[in-house]
């Protein structure tokens, strides 16, 4: 994240911040440098609640009084001072402190020397501060202020402006007159939906005299569906959104779903306190919908190291930690992270309280779902209701099928041999990690590599073993459920082989397998491209289940059933060629052989095995359970507790081996055929203890936020200082997402308006809103703060409500016109005496080229685009695997900026020239820096040239005839303004010098107007040289300060 | 005054002069005045207000003004490098002793692997007697400039952490780097190119990614600046096919007349820095390409390094380092991620050492000879180190945290000093251990910094980049 506000960066760094640098340095700080090293070492037991010998220095008066050794110091004199012996331990005489933790490291002890040896200055506000931190002004819920009475009632249009305006009048200031109507405009349009006003709309605006033209628009804005794009992207930062996992892998992650959630629910304006409950907790929701468990996310954002040799509990650990962060900022406002490792050193959450929130957060799955964009939604609800329909036929023309079923259901319910689950630990090195589950099943995680054998063993037993049977189940916490680790949850199974080996002789046993089956195979076919794996087409088929027993690496077993139905459980036989039999304990070796894989593990392409299962049996002439595994669970329950659904489940499978159903059954299977692929979406589910691998999680503290050490075991709870978790509630997400949008929260909604404040304005009402403690700077106008917080509440926590308040306000009307003497009294325009002026966001500032140009692809929503980049960033050594970047060529590459896909570690570049943050962690505050990469790249970059071509293109066309029209007609495009005679003239003669030099031959106009050598196709009455200058008078306007800034 | 030069002065005079004081001085007051008039160093041709990167002063006179850092991502073998042990080619084959993999954990291995002698010989070097690899026959050559430290450990044992950790002092992502800090704590001593440039020239990319040299909560003007050392060194350094450098300079002419037209109407200095940023862009333009054009470099001195014109080679990009510095900028790192090795151990590092050898070498002679060594820091070194214990058959090294080496040499580091020492099989770190917070502390402290007032104010803390520890390594001090 980025801090500095505009006049921070410019203004500030320049005149005042670094006068520090080059001091001399400054005595010990109490405040800074000795009270923090109280709080975090001593307060414990020498604090407000325990007093160990009777000393307490949490307070000045009992500090230099001492306990019942005698006083703690003698003034400057560290080493006669019982403290500075006690901490340092210089002596035996005196016992060393802190007696039950870690000693103060040299340098904490250090400072507490010099702090004596200097004389132990406390300066009373230390004191004071530390005693308050419980009543510190955001820790109390806010109270809806009245705004104080002003004189200059004529500005004033709604109560806003009346506290602007009598803090204004308090300083002696006035507020600076409206600005002009077009400025008003465009500052509207780019607050609102980040895009610029096109000419028709800003003459229908001039063109409006009526009263609420402007009331009008705004209302036309909150309409927009671009409304939700803009503010999605404020939003998205602190989601800390991203398209790929970061660290060293930094895979693509498909999670657009999420993205457009947000957009989507913005737009619906959904309720803040919904927008957050749903994205903490969407997926308990009583009969929570598809979308809302897609809000969550929000959650899933975190980043994913699966380079080879993680352990991926540290890294969940690590995401968890995010999660917190996340939320601290972007719906508390409060710095809880501190508290992961100690203790907060100012604001009153304790080391237990942060584990308290954190188990709200540690009990689910890392899940993803199968997502269906509205554009595919309807087909999958067509499809499932002709397929319903046809069954609902066959129930109907088979008027005796219940009995028929329950004949059938007979007959296969004794049909299985008696299979015993082998618990197989993995051998070998660590490339992949593995779960071990109670029900003996194996889930792999973390590094997927491709061509690589797992490796498992078992002991057993003395027992006969003449058949193998190879599950793969489903887990949440597989891409769609599994069972596989591809992107679609699917896996390929190269060669199956097992060794047995007699425990007392050690003699090993090469099984030899003469039979396979298995419950599906899908039909022979080659791999897709995504597992190429560059060999240069070398045949990898994947199919039958003979393929895993076929002794040929190159082959594999696969079990594809295409979309809608490919997520279930799969089973295989493997059948010796005699049954071996041990009087001994003997072990079992599994090889699991996984050639089918992609040329870039790095990449997602891996096909690996998800969660499995290896189970033998005695004889040799077992086969698969052709019964699906889930038919099989539903027949195991007894006929009359059955569900609708388990019948309706049972039938469909029973159906199809039914011969005189054939015709149906045929109808039935095209349907599938045409069954929509959909996209997976990452998303929570919680552990409810339904299956193995589905327990509970307890959640312990971490002894300096180490994972390894993991300390006394801790429940759900909330910060003591902060309003009270409901009797009732339960340590469920949704409980903590209740509990943190509750009315009586005294963060949540102040945080809500001071982000949004922040966006309109430049800085927040309160400069630091991802920090409401006691260490943040007072507010500007807190009253304000409160009025606005509490008015969100009133209104329903609608977000468009409040914009609606505060664009309509005179104080957002203001011309931004500075004088120097108001720049000298109030540079960064905290009292709000103008305009609020600056450049706007990265993204912003590509969409505003492409919308003033007319390139502007307006499409809401889908996957990620690749608009032109330079290639090398995408391979190595720029990457560190290569990246698929495919440059759009239709129409994606003139989409907003907001769709951009966005590697963590290969940041776009021309968003991350201007401040775009690259999602590694939640972001509530940009910078916006104004830097010459920044010049260069709205210079040079090529999406920014072809929108400088485009714009030529358009006024030859429509700018009307003369070079006054034209540019006239450009200007306006860009600016939205009228430009002044000196501006005309200016880019008069650039346009006619420039002319003058295509015309002499110097530039090749048909290159310069289309980037390639090839003339355009003009417009009529218009010559090649023409749409040349016109490029590059097109390419100074949208270079221009004002096109990128919000006046 | 060549005539580039004379080109560039004569622009930087028209636009900056004639339009600050003409136009834009009358109607911006005191304050705007005081920063658009105020001093105007050598070094920065704008005034100095307008430049964040503005050269600053340190908290004390630092010995280096400058770092050129070659980050040898992936974690190369100590021991088959820096620290040999007899102990270790002994024991080649047998289990190592259960107290010292008590408790351990491997990325990889079973920490209960064999021990695996080193793969080369070793001799002493220089004057100093330094121990280096027989892979390192260049490095030997300057034994006597450089300080070998053996004792460094760390504590991330996966790469994108240790990295992280290596560049930003903590392993979550989002401090700023080194790098960073050290423009944050110095500014930069050019404007016409980035003050802080990042090469990558191993076999992939860092594990870390851009976060590396990222600026994390300090102002994005701090982030390293990717070069590639072929085509266009800075991303959109290039016109557009059809827009010649006259064209250029009067498009950019002419934004710059509007531009400061209307800073005369709104009066926000903001406008006077946007105007700022594309004098120094247009600069950049023609100072960049002809900085990385090593053609220019005598014969004799490429073949020092092994350069050669038009390859993206860690060879070319230490010669470039060492150009950039001589312009001014004040951060250059050099990612060469090639060093994990599990397996081949032996063929990859001697293929390694041919490649970065001879070049990391001859960036101490250079900068020596120059003169320049004196206030340069020159670093060498991975994020960790590699296990005793062998992976795989007999020809691989796990990662390993707990001991590794590094190599400083200039800018007030100690020559000649072999710092430090581990244990008999370079398992642990024992004697005058350096942790990667030490290292910083130490290196902001060259640069005269005191680490630990060094701060930002983020989130209601002062961030560091020692976070809570680091100590000087007094003894790493000439």
């Amino acid at each position: 994240m980025r801090l500095l506000t505009p006049f921070f960066t410019t203004r500030f760094l320049g005149f005042v911040a670094f006068s520090w640098v080059g001091c001399a340095m400054a005595a010990v700080d109490f405040t800074k440098d000795i009270q923090p090293i109280f709080v975090e070492h001593c307060y414990a037991c020498h604090g407000e609640k325990k007093q160990e010998a009777g000393f307490r220095l949490d307070r000045k008066e009992s500090f230099f009084k001492g306990g019942e050794y005698g006083p703690a110091l003698v003034l400057g004199k560290s080493a006669e001072s019982l403290l500075f012996l006690a901490v340092s331990g210089a002596t035996d005489q005196v016992a060393r402190m802190p007696k039950k933790s870690p000693a103060l490291s040299s340098e904490e002890i250090g400072l507490l020397k010099a702090w004596i040896d200097e004389g132990a200055q406390w300066p009373d506000h230390g004191v004071a501060q530390a005693k308050s931190a419980k009543d510190h002004w955001a820790f109390k819920a806010p109270v809806k202020p009245v705004p104080r009475a002003v004189k200059g009632q004529k500005w004033v249009r709604g109560d806003v402006d009346r506290f602007i305006l009598s803090d204004l009048e308090k300083e002696g200031l006035k507020p600076s007159p409206e600005t002009d109507r077009v400025t008003l405009l465009r500052r509207v349009y780019l607050d609102l939906i980040g895009l610029p006003p096109t000419l028709e709309q800003t003459d229908a605006f001039l063109g409006d005299k009526s009263a609420n033209a402007y009331p009008k628009v705004v209302e036309q804005l909150l309409k927009s569906p671009h409304y939700g794009e803009r503010w999605a992207r404020h939003w998205l930062d602190a989601a800390r959104y991203a398209d790929s996992d970061g660290f060293e892998k930094d895979k693509p992650r498909f999670i657009w779903a999420y993205r457009d959630w947000v957009v989507n629910a913005l737009n619906r304006d959904l309720p803040y306190d919904a927008f957050i409950t749903e994205q903490l907790a969407g997926d308990l929701l009583p009969g929570s919908t598809e979308d809302q468990k897609i809000a969550t996310g929000f959650l899933r954002n975190s980043m994913v190291n699966e380079e080879g040799g993680v352990d991926p509990e540290q890294f969940r650990t690590d995401g968890l930690f995010d999660r917190m962060d996340a939320i601290g900022k972007s719906v508390l406002g409060i710095t809880i992270q501190c508290a992961q490792c100690h203790t907060h050193k100012f604001d009153p959450i304790s080391q237990e309280e942060y584990y308290r929130l954190f188990a709200f957060l540690n009990n689910d799955h890392e899940s993803s779902r199968v997502y269906y964009p509205p554009s595919l939604q309807q087909s999958v609800s067509d499809l499932t209701r002709q397929m319903r329909d046809l069954e609902d036929g066959l129930r109907h023309v088979t008027p005796d099928w219940q009995e028929r079923m329950k004949g059938w259901e007979d007959s296969v319910k004794q049909d299985q041999p008696d299979w015993k689950v082998a618990r197989a630990f993995h051998q070998g090195e660590k490339g992949e990690r593995f779960y071990d589950y109670v029900d003996g099943s194996i889930r792999a995680s973390s590094y997927a590599p491709t061509y690589w054998t797992a490796e498992f063993w078992a002991t057993n037993h003395a027992a006969t073993v003449g058949a193998f049977r190879f599950e793969q189940l489903n887990d949440p916490n597989l891409p769609c459920g599994g069972p596989g680790r591809s992107i679609k949850g699917m896996a390929a199974l190269s060669e199956f082989r097992a060794e047995l080996e007699d425990l007392s002789t050690t003699n090993k046993i090469k099984v030899k397998f003469v039979n396979a089956t298995a419950d599906f195979s899908n039909a022979e076919k080659p791999l897709e491209a995504e597992f190429d794996d560059r060999s240069g087409g070398k045949a990898r088929p994947y199919g039958p289940i003979q393929f895993a027993i076929d002794g040929k690496p190159s082959t594999a077993w696969g079990i594809d059933a295409g979309p809608g139905r490919r997520n279930v459980p799969r089973k295989a036989v493997f059948a010796a060629e005699k049954p071996i039999t041990f009087t001994n304990d003997f072990r079992v070796r599994f090889f699991l052989e996984q050639n089918h894989g992609g040329f870039n593990s790095d990449d997602n392409q891996n096909h690996n095995l998800g969660r499995f299962r290896m189970s033998h049996t005695a004889g040799t002439n077992a086969v698969a359970d052709p019964l699906p595994a889930t038919v099989r669970e539903i027949l195991a329950i007894a006929p009359e507790r059955r569900s609708t659904a388990q019948i309706a489940a049972v039938f469909s499978y029973w159906r199809t081996t039914v011969p005189s159903f054939k015709e149906t059954n045929e109808k039935i299977e095209a349907l599938w055929k045409t069954w929509p692929e959909g996209t997976p979406t990452m998303t929570l589910a919680m552990r409810k203890g339904a299956m193995p691998g589905d327990e509970a999680r307890a959640t312990h503290m971490f002894r300096r936020g180490d994972w390894l050490k993991p300390g006394k075991e801790v429940a759900f709870g909330t910060p003591a200082f902060l309003h009270p978790l409901p009797p009732d509630a339960d340590g469920s997400r949704l409980a903590f997402a209740r509990w943190l949008t509750d009315k009586k929260s005294p963060t949540t909604a102040r945080v809500a308006v001071n982000r949004t404040w922040q966006q309109l304005f430049g800085t927040g009402l309160l400069e630091t809103p991802e920090d409401f403690g006691t260490q943040s700077p007072p507010p500007y106008h807190p009253e304000l703060l409160d009025w606005l917080a509490c008015q969100l509440m009133e209104e329903g926590w609608s977000m468009k409500s409040l914009l609606r308040t505060l664009v309509t306000s005179a104080t957002y009307r203001q011309s931004s016109r500075v004088t120097p003497a108001l720049l000298a009294r109030d540079p960064a325009n905290r009292l709000l005496a103008r305009g609020s002026r600056f450049r706007v966001e990265g993204e912003i500032v590509r969409d505003v080229a492409l919308a003033t140009s007319g390139l502007l692809n307006p499409v809401l929503g889908g996957r990620g685009v690749y608009p032109p980049a330079p290639e090398f960033l995408f391979l190595p050594p720029a990457s560190y695997g290569p990246k698929v970047w495919t440059e759009e060529k239709g129409a994606d590459r003139y989409r907003r900026s907001l769709y951009v896909f966005k590697f963590r570690s290969i940041p776009y570049p021309v968003l991350m020239n201007f401040d775009a943050p690259n999602g590694d962690f939640s972001c509530v505050r940009r910078g916006r820096s104004n830097t010459p990469l920044q010049a260069l790249t709205s210079l040079n970059e090529t999406v920014f040239m072809e929108c400088a071509q485009q714009l030529a293109m358009q006024v030859l066309t429509h700018g009307g005839n003369t070079d006054d029209d034209r540019i006239t007609y450009a200007f306006r495009r860009v600016l939205s303004r009228h430009p002044t005679p000196f501006e005309r003239t200016e880019l008069k003669s650039l346009l006619q010098r420039q002319s003058q030099r295509i015309a002499e031959g110097w530039i090749n106009p048909a290159e310069l107007a289309t980037g390639k050598n090839e003339p355009a196709k003009l417009p009529p009455n218009t010559n090649p040289t023409q749409l040349a200058a016109y490029t590059v008078v097109s390419r100074a306007l949208l270079n221009l300060d004002e096109a990128i800034t919000k006046e | 005054m060549n005539k580039f030069e004379q080109l560039l002065h004569q622009q930087r005079q028209f636009t900056t002069r004639r339009w600050f004081f003409k136009e834009c001085g009358v109607g911006l007051g005191a304050i705007a005045l005081r920063g658009l008039l105020g001093q105007n160093s050598a070094q920065a041709a704008a005034p100095a207000g307008l430049h964040p990167l503005a050269p600053k002063k340190s908290h004390f006179p630092g010995k280096a003004k400058r770092v050129i850092y070659l980050f040898m991502a992936g974690a190369p073998s100590h021991l088959e490098l820096f620290d040999y042990k007899p102990q270790l080619a002994k024991f080649n084959g047998t289990l190592p002793p259960e107290e010292l993999i008590k408790g351990y954990r491997a990325a990889f291995i079973n920490p209960s692997s064999t021990l695996l002698g080193p793969k080369f010989k070793f001799a002493k070097h220089g004057k100093s007697g330094a121990e280096l690899s027989e892979v390192l026959p260049y490095l030997a050559e300057v034994a006597d400039d450089i300080a070998i430290v053996r004792s460094m450990h760390t504590d991330a044992f996966n790469h994108a952490p240790a990295q992280i950790m290596m560049n930003t002092g903590s392993q979550q992502f989002g401090r700023p780097s080194l790098g960073a800090w050290t423009t944050y704590g110095l500014g930069s001593e050019t404007q016409d190119l980035p003050s802080y440039v990042v090469f990558s020239t191993g076999g992939k990319g860092t594990s870390g990614g851009a976060s590396n040299w990222g600026s994390g909560f300090l102002p994005a003007f701090h982030n390293g600046t990717l070069f590639r050392t072929g085509g266009d060194p800075v991303l959109y350094l290039s016109n557009p096919k059809g827009v010649d450098d006259p064209m250029q300079k009067d498009t950019l002419d002419t934004i710059n007349r509007l531009n400061s037209k209307r800073l005369g109407t709104i009066g926000d200095p903001e406008i006077a820095a946007r105007i700022n940023a594309y004098e120094m862009a247009y600069r950049m333009q023609h100072v960049a390409p002809e900085v990385m054009d090593i053609s220019k470099e005598p014969q004799h001195i490429r073949d020092m390094y092994g350069a050669e014109p038009g390859k993206p080679t860690f060879a070319n990009s230490c010669l470039l380092a060492r150009r950039l510095i001589e312009k001014g900028v004040r951060f250059v790192q050099i990612f060469h991620e090639s060093w994990d090795q599990h397996g081949s151990l032996k063929k990859d590092l001697k293929h390694n050492c041919e490649v970065t050898d001879k070049a990391s070498a001859a960036l101490v002679k250079d900068l020596k000879q120059r003169g320049l060594l004196e206030d340069t820091i020159v670093i060498w070194g991975g994020e960790f180190g590699r296990t005793p214990m062998v992976q795989g058959g007999d020809d691989g090294r796990d990662h390993h945290p707990n001991c590794f080496s590094m190599w400083m040499a200039g800018g007030g580091i100690k020559p000649g000093l072999t710092l430090g020492a581990s244990d008999d099989f370079g398992f642990n770190a024992t004697v005058d251990k350096v942790h990667v917070h030490d290292l910083h502390a130490t290196l902001l402290h060259l640069l005269g910094f005191d680490h630990t007032k060094l701060t930002h104010r983020f989130q209601g803390r002062d961030f560091r980049l020692t976070d809570v520890s680091g100590e000087v390594v007094t003894k790493l001090l000439a």
